[in-house]
């Protein structure tokens, strides 16, 4: 453990001269991003010893703006968790209770925030990422708009889903690192040329309407938090907002739908790990599926091998229409509910997790109910919405996080929402 | 269900081990994974896809790529410039 948390996974800093918005700020980055010259192992034994010759897009912005690298983070292994125990080099303790997870998958991105080794890191989220361990660590985590920061050099593991964002300790901070990630970038075709005003964030939440999906309070959620959680709501009709409660009733196909998809995403996206260009050495006298399957049995952990292993089934002859084709159909559905709902209201508003930070142990060997924790965060990244996570109380003593979602590209209006709740409470 | 046959059946299309002595757990815990996923199975798949698809292919222009060490910098013992993978017969 190079830090008390296990939140590092390298430590190697990395100055940048340059004057810039971020001059002078130590940024953490999460291990599934590539950075030029320092050791990017996406928290697997597969790419142990890999050094990126380049640096992903959003590093290079960073760069550009004056931050220093502070270090690469821990996470679930190729982003695929909710704890950041599907570490290869173990879990990251949480800092507001260290026999706590901090949640995942960039739970050393949220953990050294949370600690206060730096200011700012950034995370991914594909299913929750960030969102989920800005809420177990009590810091502000955005998932941007699909497409608003280009995911070149981020290693994909569900690329329809994926997105870098930013991770800090306020809304401030985040909307300040968020201006300087953001915008458009040739080298990923999905992203979109639309950069963030950091001189427009103002609190601001009057006149607006926000949605309330009676979805979010329903069976799984803890009532405590549910609680917690209306009272903050309450909070935004006591700065002018108007709340009103919608429905998305196609969220009951939410997490089969991204489950399957991620997973043959990554079934896919995983085959390159095979020892040949990075990665540890395959025996090259034996012949190449034995090479390759004894080589990806050591390499990656049990989750990793589990998704593979759905996402293969699930688009294998006999099961594509029972399981691909269905979870695209599904996804269309939701994102017809959001856009339905989304013209009524500015936001919507519920809890980014149904409970807090588990035990570190308490879940990790039952897959389903690890994946069942993550669905208040997946109809985001389904429906390509920028969402936030918020800390808003506690309960137990740790931190609750309150989930904000806005329209596509709306970053603007949903960061204005959090900065005004983050100055009342 | 599942079986365990099936479950080694696609670990050996994937490339990927498994151990006899997680073949239970994994073929266990694949089963009560796919059975929560049948939810779908009351959605009716009518009607196509509304997903606008735009064509973002860009007319070819050579740029300035990683150069050959550099692209040969992570793999194992490369040969005359090439990356050498295990025997295919």
């Amino acid at each position: 453990m190079s830090d008390a948390y296990n939140a590092f996974l390298s430590d190697i800093e990395i100055p940048s001269s340059a004057a810039g918005p971020l001059a002078g700020i130590r940024v953490a980055v999460k291990d599934n991003i590539s950075t030029k010259n320092i050791p990017t192992t996406c928290a697997s034994k597969m790419l142990l010893g890999y050094i990126p010759p380049y640096d992903a897009h959003a590093v290079e912005l960073l760069k550009a703006a004056g931050a220093t690298i502070a270090g690469k983070t821990n996470m679930d292994e190729f982003g695929m968790g909710t704890t950041t125990e599907n570490s290869a080099f173990g879990p990251t303790l949480n800092p507001r209770d260290t026999t706590r997870v901090t949640g995942g998958s960039s739970g050393g991105s949220a953990a050294v925030v949370a600690a206060g080794i730096v200011r700012m890191a950034l995370g991914s989220d594909t299913g929750g990422s960030i969102r989920c361990p800005a809420s177990y660590c009590g810091i502000v985590g955005l998932k941007p708009t699909y497409g608003r920061v280009s995911r070149y050099g981020l290693i994909a593991y569900a690329n329809s889903f994926e997105q870098i964002g930013p991770m800090a300790a306020n809304v401030t901070d985040v909307a300040r690192l968020f201006s300087v990630i953001a915008g458009g970038d040739h080298r990923d075709s999905t992203s979109v040329d639309k950069p963030y005003d950091f001189t427009e964030l103002h609190a601001s939440v009057e006149g607006k309407i926000i949605g309330i999906p009676k979805e979010y309070f329903g069976e799984g959620i803890d009532t405590n938090i549910a609680k917690i959680i209306e009272t903050s709501i309450d909070k935004f009709e006591e700065l002018g907002a108007v709340t009103l409660e919608v429905s998305l009733p196609s969220l009951q196909y939410a997490l089969s739908a991204y489950y399957i998809t991620c997973t043959c995403e990554a079934s896919s996206n995983l085959g390159r790990f095979d020892g040949v260009r990075y990665g540890p050495k395959p025996e090259m006298t034996n012949l190449w599926h034995d090479a390759y399957t004894k080589i990806r049995e050591t390499g990656f952990g049990p989750e990793v091998r589990r998704r593979i292993l759905l996402g293969t089934f699930a688009l294998s002859t006999g099961y594509y229409g029972k399981y691909y084709v269905k979870a695209q159909h599904a996804k269309q559905l939701i994102r017809h509910d959001f856009r339905r709902v989304l013209t009524d209201c500015d936001l919507l508003a519920g809890p980014t997790m149904p409970g807090i930070a588990p035990k570190i142990g308490e879940l990790v060997d039952d897959p389903l109910r690890m994946y069942q924790t993550d669905i208040l965060t997946i109809p985001a990244n389904i429906a390509g919405i920028p969402a936030i996570s918020l800390p808003c109380g506690t309960f137990h003593g740790m931190p609750v996080g309150l989930q904000l979602m806005g329209k596509i590209f709306g970053e603007e209006v949903l960061l204005n929402a959090a900065l005004a709740f983050e100055e009342m409470t | 269900m599942v079986s365990e046959n099936d479950v080694l059946h696609i670990a050996k299309l994937a490339d990927i081990g498994i151990a006899m002595s997680e073949l239970g757990e994994f073929t266990e815990q694949f089963n009560a994974i796919l059975g929560y996923f049948n939810i779908l199975d009351n959605l009716t798949t009518d009607g196509d896809f509304d997903c606008p698809l735009v064509n973002v292919f860009r007319e070819d222009k050579v740029g300035i790529p990683l150069s050959q060490k550099k692209a040969l910098a992570n793999s194992h013992n490369p040969e005359n410039g090439y990356i050498r993978a295990p025997r295919v017969i």
